[in-house]
Parts: C-alpha cells; structure tokens; sequence
C-alpha cells in the first residue's frame, strides 16, 4: 500500500517534471530561448478572510476600558460596517435602528490578542498524526511557515472565543529551533481554510528560539548547537548568511531563491518581527546585542520570565515582553519566575504582555492579568484596571504590528469587541457577547451562537457548554 | 516532559542534631540536601525550632519567636477572632466568627464563641478565615525542577517495581514548591506517584506544607493506577490488556499465602487482614510461600494485599465514560475495594452510576477541549454536573502542571462559580466550589475526621485571607498548619524584593538580602 501511493506520487512529479516548460528548456539544448523571469507572488497563500456580517449595534451604560489605558464610566460603543464608530459617554449619538444592548453592571473591552498560540498547529486531540508545531528536524528553520500546520477545526479556537474573548492571535512554530520559522496572524473565526482566519495585513513573525531547548534537542542528537553559546553561533553565522544573500539577491536578482535566508531577509528588511522564545534576562540581553550587530529589530520576547532584572534593557530597545502570570519551574530557565515579573515589566516603562502558549490558559488571559495586577498592587506598584488591560490588548497588538487595525476601542479601527458579564478581573466574569469586525460570533445567552466544529459534531458532547 | 530515563541518586547528608530550617533558604542550599525522611504516625507532630546558621540575625529571633510561640507542645491557645470564617464542609461563611485552635486542633469555629483567658487573639477583622486549601491531586514535594532529571521522583521508568514504590521516602519537604504553594494559601496536599512500566503508579501520600522536615500525614494513603489511554499504553497497548493486568495482579495478591505458623496456628490467605501485632508483613517472611505462576514481584503483589482488602484507597485515573464504568464495575468482582476515581473528564455522561456506586471523585476543573479521545465529552460543567446528581466531587490537577502550580487551585474553584451565570452550564455555588478544594478532597482520602475543614478536632490548618479566598485579586495573610503559624517568605518573594529596583546601587544584586 505504501510502496503503491509512493510510486503514484513518483509519477505525478515526473510528470509534474514533464510539464514544467522550465525543466524541459533545460534539458533540451544549450541555448535556452530567454524564459520570461518567474516573478512570485509578493503575498503568496494570502489571507481571504472576510468580515462576517453584522448589525450595527451600541452598547451603552458599560464599564469602557479603550484598550490603550482609558476608562469610560456608563459609557457608549458603537460598532457600524465592522468598525467601531464612536466610544464615548451616555450622551455619545447611536445611529437610528442600532441593535441596543444594555451593559449596565457590565464591562466592554476589545477583544484579547494572544502573541502566542500553536492552535490549529498543535491542536486537540493531541494525538501523534495532529502533532505539526515544530518541524525538529534541523536548528535552523526558518523556511517553515506555521500557516501552512494550521488546522482550522482545531476546537481550541472556539474555547478561546468563548471563554477568553479572544478575536486575535498569533500561531507560532515550536521552539526546538533556533529559528523555528515563520509565525502567523490570525482573525480567530471558524473557517474551512487557514487564508480565511489570516489577519488581512499582518506582517508575518519569525520566531526564534534562545536556551534550553536547541541546545538539549539538537545537542542531544551530538550536532550544533549542544550549548549556549552554540546557540548563539550558530545564530550569528545564520545571520551573517541572510545577510550575504540578501545582498545577492539586490545585486543578481538571478539568485537562486533560498527559502530559508529569503525569511531571514525579509526580517533584515523589516517586513517580517522577530518573536525570540527567552527566558532569562542574561540571554536577552545578548540577543539584544545580536539584533544590533546584524540590523534587525526583536519585536517581542516570548516567555520572558527573567524580564523583571532587566526591564531597563528592554524599555530602552523598545522592546516588548510576553510574560505568564505564574508559570514557573518546569525548567531551569523557568526557576527564577516571580508573581510581580509583568507589572514590574510595566512599572518601568516597557512594553509587557500576557500571553497563553497553551490552548487551556488562552481561555483566561484575562484572570492571568489580574493575578498579576493583584500582585504587582501588593509590592505597591499601582496601575488601574484600564491600564493592565493593554497587556491583553494593545500591547499585543503593537507587538503584531496591527495597532492601527485593533487592540483598542478607537473609531475606525476594527470592532473586535467584548462584553463581559462582570468586571473581566474577577474569576466569576465571562464574555458575554464577541464581536470580531462586528460580527457577533459568541453570545452566552444564545446556543446558535456557538462554534462547533467539524471534530466535534457527531462526538459526545456536540454543541454542549465547555 | 514528565518521562524519566534515570533514578536520581538519593545520598541523604543526614540532618543538622535537631537544628531544622523554616522556610526560606537560598535553592543551592536545597539542592545540596538530601531526603530524609521517616515513616510518620498520623498524629501531630512537634515542630522542630527553626535555628540554621546563615541568617541575619534578627530574622533568626523572629522566626525563632514565631515558631516558640505557637509550637502545638506549648498547649497555647489561639482565638482568630472577628473575621469571616468558612468552615469548608460546604456550609454557609460565619461573619464575625472565631476560630479556636489548642495543641494543633480546631476546639471550634463559629459565632459567639467566647475567647479563652489567655489565648493568643488573632484580629481577623475584615478578613476571611477558612481551612487551608487541600490539593487532591498532585505531585508536589516530588519535582524541584520538571526538566532536571535528578530532581524528578514522579516516576521509575528503570525501576523493576510498581505497586511497591512508595512516594513517602521521595517527598521534599523543602522544594521550592512547597513554600511558594504555602504562600498562596495550600497547606495539604495528595501526593501520587505516576506510572512508568505499569499500570500501577505506586503508593501516594497525603502531605502537609509546612516549613519543617515532617511532611507526611498519611503514608501509603492509596494505590494510584491508569485503566485509560495511559494504563493500555502500560499493559503493552490495550484497554483488555490493563484490565487482564489489574486482575491477575489482585489475584496474585489474594494467593499470597502466609508462612504455616508464621502468621497464627493456620494457614491464612490475603483475603484477611494480617494480625494487628504482626512485627512484619506475614508475606514477606522468609518461608512464606508462593505460585510459581506469578508476573509481580512479592513486593508489589504484597503491596496489593491492602487494596484488596478495603484498607487502602484505590485512585483510579480515567478519563472515558466507558472507562469509568469498567471502572466502577470491578467491585463487583472485588467487593471490598475503596475506588477513588481520578480525571473523569466524562464522568457527567455516567454522573448517576458514579453516585449510585458512592465512589468520590477527584476531578479537574477546567477540562474542556477534546484532548485525546477519551475526553471528547470534557467540559467544564463537568464537576457540577456530576455533584447535581450526588457524586462526592473534589477538585485536584490532573497533568495540569501537578507537581509545582496548586496554587491555582483557588482559582479554579472560583471559575466554576464563574459559569453558574452562564446559560447551559451547571457550575457550583461558592460554598461548595469551596469545599470542592478543602473538605471534599479530604473526605475522598479518607480523611475528613482530619483535615479540610474547620469543624472541630480537625489539624489545625487556617488561612486569613485579606478577601475572597477564590478571587483573583486576594492574597493570603497568615497560615497556620497543625496550628502552627508559617512563614510565607519563598525564594520568589526573595527575588521579588531584590528585584525592587532593577539598576544595581553600590554593590550588585548578589549583595542584597534581606
């Protein structure tokens, strides 16, 4: 049976061969008649996303946090076409046969951003034939495209939508890498097709990858990298070769393309961010210096439990932070994580963000912030309710490079909206209604309103609360 | 993550003559440290002074102080007074209520109760006042870092024993995680150990989280097996096969046979206690006798002999509702046995019948994706589904970071308040989401004459919390464990505090203590 499928797969390349008008050139005569140079798409698997149809509808009498660190009282949003037309007070103008929706007692947010998800990549079941987060099979990947793992009936991203209110998010490569390839944006709607959930305009990540897990998985194997400073060799050299081919490639545009540097020089030019997987504060201070000797920029650093020794370091690159609320121990880059990393991350002025890496702490971003916040309080650092929420919104979306789209209540942007059912930092508050561009894609109070997706139909529990 | 290729090397350095520490020590310290731990008795225990060298002196008095004056042998009496007590069993929050504790026991926890003369009065004014948290399922006290292999004892992939394995001797009382789990309000905590080459993980503990070396308040409290995805992947790759394991073992139990003499005038078989008086196990004496056609060691079929005979705890990790029923279905072959059931993510599909058999459950909360086939039906409704239809439902972490993060315990019970205002969902109502994560736990042990709740003659384990215990935003403000105040100080609140400001001053960072 396997030996059949690939022999039939032998033959549609051969024939594939065949027909390329390239291939036969070649191999025909010495003197090739001049090919029309092939140009590739500049967005090759583009996003189709569409906004989904929605009412234009005003929430009024709610608790406003604007995203960007503004609070409303009794305040008023409105969403039209897909984008918020106005947030403002009780006396803000609602545009006649408006959907109402009382919030009074309740709070409007914009919709959470996670920098950092494998939904879809790593999706439930977890089994073995689902398992495409992480192409291990070299330190340096950066030729693999997340997008291209996604699984869209992933029931994870409805649990998301649901439970965390979360409209947007970032899929990433695994971490065994020093550079584990390119990370994706996604609208986090129910689609048959991951260009359908691609955020129309995002620019794509790279994530990279610093300590334990290159050195342990590819030292392991007795192959570079088995140490820190491995790592950062074979790094450097990496780059050092982008560098090289992406000068090439100016001067010949014959160059024979290299999908690997072509990612990395997309970073050198500043189309694609770099998202660096870093726990401890002395490794990202070194990246930081990586970054400056090869000329590319580090958007965010992801699992930054040391960010708090260095807060300084990162405000001053500009820098962002992705931080857990409480996760810790589970390595030796994860031992020194405190309670207070993220609002001490704040307090100095740098740019901090919760994020989830897990497909169950992505349905509570919100509860993480306010542990932190809670905290952060306790050692006297004192920030607002409606300031802590840029770690879940705004910042985000400055890291993703889509701040003028979302992750905030600002008119024009897209109405990426949440109403909760209560203060969204206390454990007993829900979502109560989500709206992605406008579109009302959960409502608590409505079963219709429920993804389902292809797994789940026909299995026990279809269609039930989760 | 959690797979162990090595056994760690336990070389114990012996203890320093009775000089024991309190909390907080620098890890190095820790790791330098062997295990040493005793068999101990189900019975308060005195606590050892905390007087190690290395600490600033005056945080030497005070937490020598602290420890003089409320050690359970100075028979001193401690009143918290004025605050909202939670009994933990379930029962409605007392406001302005007391909490008398003597010799390391609640004497009572209520309204009007009048203040002994000369008791230490704790103002609560303000505050909450329950019993401290119990995890229901962890691995705490066995892990100090997941990844680091030689200080991970969840589990033996070389070991040639199952059953047998016992976690007590593997227990740290001074992990980091014990300290940063105090801190938030933990203060007992079921210990299991994980499988490895079997379907039989071994035997759990039951452990406090105070900040000496006695960690243990029930050794050998239960024998924890997989019967799901875990246990066939253990029994060689199928359901049938575990089930044929788990028989044949418990079989092989049942024929042990006691040395003629050995244990009384006749021959007895394992399908009766031993004699109280017996010095040794009867089947482990040197002519006790055997078949020949046995796959257990007579160490882990020994092991087994309390299982069978109803008088240890059997947990049983499953998942699937058809697994749960297999499940439930074993006493009728083995009657006697105390099934505990473990994860049950589906365990509302078959709620009744788990009710119908009266066995406890130990439950995540917040299970709600399809992760694997035998949780298709998980939601989060889950635990309160199961307790509207009368099952006795605790609440643990089942593979959900077990060995470090209780702490979210609290949390957790919070959501599944959280989802009773959502339409559809069956959550639980404060006071029981409460007692999912004090009392309820402790029952399902065996072990609710003891601890869990503030009724009286329970160890005296209370927190004061400055809020809703379940509430994001609260912290906890003191802790009392056997009655015994602790030391919420942790290598994080170390950090924290070094970390204050970023810049180094004068001297570096390695210069700061407090």
């Amino acid at each position: 049976m396997k030996h059949r499928r690939a022999a039939a797969a032998l033959a549609v390349a051969l024939l594939a061969a065949c027909a390329n008008p390239e291939s036969q050139a070649q191999s025909a005569s010495a003197q090739p008649p001049p090919a029309p140079r092939y140009e590739p798409p500049a967005d090759p698997y583009p996003s189709t996303y569409r906004a989904y149809p929605g009412a234009p509808t005003a929430i009024t009498g709610a608790t406003v946090y604007d995203g960007e660190g503004g609070r409303i009282d009794n305040g008023v949003v409105v969403m039209v076409d897909g984008r918020i037309q106005a947030v403002g007070g009780p006396d803000t103008p609602i545009p006649d046969g408006a959907v109402r929706i009382d919030g009074t007692g309740r709070w409007v947010t914009p919709g959470v951003i996670d920098v950092h998800s494998h939904l879809g990549d790593y999706p439930s079941p977890g089994v073995e034939a689902h398992s495409d987060g992480n192409e291990v099979t070299g330190p340096v990947r950066p030729e693999v495209w997340a997008e291209h793992s996604v699984w869209p009936q992933d029931p994870g991203f409805s649990r998301a939508l649901a439970n965390g209110g979360v409209t947007t998010l970032q899929v990433l490569p695994g971490s065994a890498n020093l550079f584990g390839g390119r990370a994706v944006t996604l609208r986090n709607v129910p689609a048959r097709t991951m260009q359908q959930m691609r955020f129309p305009g995002a620019p794509r990540g790279l994530k990279m990858a610093c300590g334990e897990n290159p050195k342990r998985v590819y030292g392991g194997r007795n192959q570079m990298p088995q140490t820190r400073m491995g790592n950062i060799a074979l790094m450097r050299q990496t780059w050092q070769r982008a560098a090289e081919y992406r000068t090439r490639r100016a001067r010949d545009a014959n160059t024979p393309r290299d999908l690997a540097l072509e990612t990395l020089a997309e970073v050198l030019d500043g189309d694609i961010l770099v998202h660096n997987h870093c726990y401890r504060a002395d490794e990202m201070a070194i990246m930081l210096d990586m970054a400056r000797e090869f000329g590319f920029r580090i958007a965010n650093f992801h699992h930054a439990v040391e960010a708090y020794k260095i807060p300084d370091l990162l405000r001053d690159s500009e820098t962002c932070a992705s931080m857990w609320a409480d996760w810790w121990g589970f390595k030796m880059e994860a031992y020194d994580a405190i309670n207070e990393n993220i609002p001490l991350v704040h307090n100095a002025g740098a740019c901090a963000i919760v994020h989830s890496d897990d497909p169950n702490g992505i349905q509570r971003l919100n509860q993480e912030a306010a542990k932190a916040l809670a905290d952060g309080r306790r050692m006297g650092i004192a920030i607002a309710d409606e300031v802590a929420w840029r770690w879940l919104s705004y910042n985000p979306a400055r890291a993703l490079g889509i701040a003028e789209e979302t992750g905030s209540l600002r008119a024009g942007k897209r109405a990426d909206v949440v109403l909760w059912n209560g203060d969204p930092f206390s454990v007993y508050t829900r979502p109560q209604q989500v709206w992605i561009d406008g579109a009302l894609l959960y409502d608590m109070n409505d079963p219709q309103r429920r993804p389902v997706s292809d797994f789940e139909l026909g299995q026990p529990g279809e269609g039930d609360v989760k | 993550m959690r797979r162990r290729t090595s056994l760690p090397s336990l070389q114990g350095r012996g203890s320093r003559g009775g000089c024991e520490r309190a909390g907080s020590t620098p890890v190095s310290e820790r790791a330098a440290q062997g295990v040493e731990k005793a068999r101990l008795r189900l019975a308060t225990h005195p606590r050892p002074l905390p007087c190690r060298e290395g600490r600033s002196l005056l945080a030497l008095l005070l937490a020598c102080l602290a420890l003089l004056a409320s050690t359970p042998a100075s028979a001193e009496t401690i009143a918290i007074t004025g605050g909202r007590v939670v009994v933990g069993d379930g029962s409605e929050p007392i406001d302005g209520g007391t909490v008398l504790i003597r010799d390391g026991r609640v004497v009572a926890a209520g309204a009007g109760l009048s203040v002994p003369a000369g008791a230490t009065v704790v103002d609560a004014s303000g505050r909450w006042v329950t019993p401290g948290i119990v995890a229901g399922f962890s691995r705490i006290g066995l892990v100090e870092v997941d990844a680091v292999d030689a200080s991970n004892d969840v589990q033996a992939n070389g070991s040639p024993f199952s059953a047998a394995i016992d976690v007590a001797p593997a227990v740290n009382p001074q992990a980091a995680s014990i300290a940063v789990s105090r801190a938030a309000g933990i203060t007992r905590a079921v210990v299991a150990p994980a499988t490895a080459r079997s379907i039989f993980a071994g035997q759990g503990a039951v452990i406090d989280l105070g900040g000496d070396m006695d960690a243990i308040t029930r050794a050998r409290a239960f024998q924890f097996i997989e019967l799901g995805e875990e246990g066939a992947s253990e029994a060689g790759g199928s359901r049938a096969s575990a089930h044929v394991l788990l028989r044949n073992a418990l079989r092989e139990a049942r024929d042990l046979r006691a040395p003629i003499g050995g244990g009384g005038s006749r021959q007895r078989s394992a399908s009766e206690p031993p004699p109280e008086d017996l010095e040794e196990n009867p089947y482990l004496l040197p002519d006790a006798r055997r078949s020949d056609d046995v796959l257990l060691t007579r160490f882990d079929a020994v092991a087994l002999v309390p299982v069978l005979q109803g008088r240890q705890l059997l947990l049983v990790h499953v998942e699937r509702a058809s697994d749960i029923l297999q499940t439930l279905a074993l006493k009728r072959e083995f009657p006697r046995l105390r099934l505990v059931l473990v994860g049950a993510s589906e365990g509302w599909r078959v709620a009744e019948r788990i009710a119908a058999a009266g066995v406890p459950v130990i439950a995540n909360a917040l299970e709600d994706l399809p992760e694997s086939f035998e949780q298709l039906a998980a939601t989060q409704s889950n635990v309160g589904r199961m307790r509207s239809a009368g099952v006795e439902v605790g609440i643990g972490m089942i593979n959900d970071d077990e060995a470090r993060n209780v702490r979210v315990t609290t949390q957790y019970a919070g959501n599944l308040v959280a989802i009773g205002r959502v339409p559809g969902h069956s959550g639980l109502s404060w006071n029981e989401a409460f007692a999912a994560i004090s009392a309820r736990p402790a029952e399902a042990l065996g072990l609710g004459a003891e601890i869990g709740s503030l009724r009286p003659g329970r160890r005296a384990d209370v927190v004061i919390w400055d809020g809703d215990p379940l509430e994001l935003a609260t912290a906890v403000e003191a802790v009392w464990i056997d009655g015994v105040r602790q030391s919420l100080e942790n290598r994080q609140t170390q950090l924290r505090e070094r970390y204050r400001q970023p810049q180094e001053g004068a001297l570096p960072h390695a210069y700061d203590r407090r």
